[in-house]
């Protein structure tokens, strides 16, 4: 993965297939260049044998084959910038992943185009669930909920619709650029 | 910064779009576009920005652009599938945004499918 975004895409997939109704992202920079990355689902949840080996490349739920990347590759991309993943699951109720990042550090990823990746899930499942980001730096911050974007549109027009996306990818862009521009690349 | 009256605004112009889409019943094509693990590595989220920018600046409708999980050929990666209202399936691998926007303008617009860059043409360079 060449960019955090895309590590949060492909996290945000798993939280997909947990059957979630909401799924949350929180990114808060510290004065100090830490970035905490909250990934929070409340989906089906794991229990908490395969929760601990999640960050095992050779566990998986999956019949087909026998490796899953996603965790293993985002935990190892924390670690080498001497940041952290953490995981905590309750089965019925939720998974919430933390991912430390040391942005100073220079084996940090670039944060690249969170918009996208957002943009990229709300397309894809436009009915359900609801997407929210939650963006905290020293500068200020910025909330993006697709649950309030559904209440003004109401239930004829659907978040797929090619005017709704343009507005949605400018507005999270806007929020980026404001809470993030020129504090992390 | 974008207000939620701007918002307001595109509701009551997709509305009136909507009621008129509803009176041609015809079915949509689906673009659907390979975002595991794998696939997002391979660049899979560029390519599906690509077909949405693509659908957009064409003003088609009825385009249903949706995702799918590994289905193994993790080496052939970006893949994307594209099936038409008969029920035919054309997979597309080793996508990047310029093959989208060709798939967009050949096969989902102009129905003919992009042959070389099938499933079929790759497997028989292999």
């Amino acid at each position: 993965m060449r960019d955090l975004s895309l590590h949060l895409l492909d996290l945000a997939e798993n939280s997909l297939r947990a059957g979630a109704g909401r799924i949350s992202l929180q990114l808060t920079l510290g004065a100090d260049g830490a970035l905490d990355v909250v990934l929070e689902d409340d989906g089906c949840g794991m229990e908490q044998g395969l929760a601990r080996r999640a960050a095992d490349p050779f566990a998986t739920t999956r019949t087909t084959r026998r490796v899953g990347l996603g965790l293993p590759l985002a935990a190892a991309n924390a670690e080498k910038t001497g940041g952290y993943l953490t995981l905590d699951s309750v089965p019925g109720q939720g998974t919430k992943v933390h991912i430390r990042l040391m942005t100073r550090h220079v084996d940090c990823l670039p944060l690249g185009d969170l918009p996208q990746t957002m943009v990229s899930l709300i397309l894809t499942h436009p009915e359900h669930p609801d997407f929210v980001l939650d963006l905290h730096s020293p500068r200020g911050q910025a909330r993006f909920d697709t649950g309030e974007i559904r209440r003004v549109l109401g239930p004829e027009v659907g978040l797929q619709e090619p005017e709704v996306m343009n507005y949605i990818q400018h507005l999270l862009t806007e929020q980026c650029q404001m809470v993030f521009g020129g504090l992390i690349s | 910064m974008k207000t939620l009256e701007e918002l307001e605004a595109i509701r009551q112009k997709t509305l009136a779009r909507i009621s008129l889409r509803k009176e041609d019943k015809e079915e949509a094509v689906r673009v659907v576009i390979g975002m595991a693990t794998c696939g997002i590595a391979a660049g899979a989220r560029p390519v599906l920005t690509a077909f949405m920018e693509e659908i957009d600046r064409r003003h088609l409708r009825n385009i249903q652009v949706t995702q799918t999980g590994c289905v193994g050929m993790c080496r052939l990666e970006p893949m994307v599938d594209v099936i038409t209202p008969d029920g035919n399936k054309v997979t597309y691998v080793k996508v990047n945004p310029e093959k989208a926007r060709m798939i967009v303008a050949d096969h989902v617009v102009n129905g003919h499918p992009v042959t070389e860059y099938t499933i079929g043409a790759a497997e028989q360079q292999a």
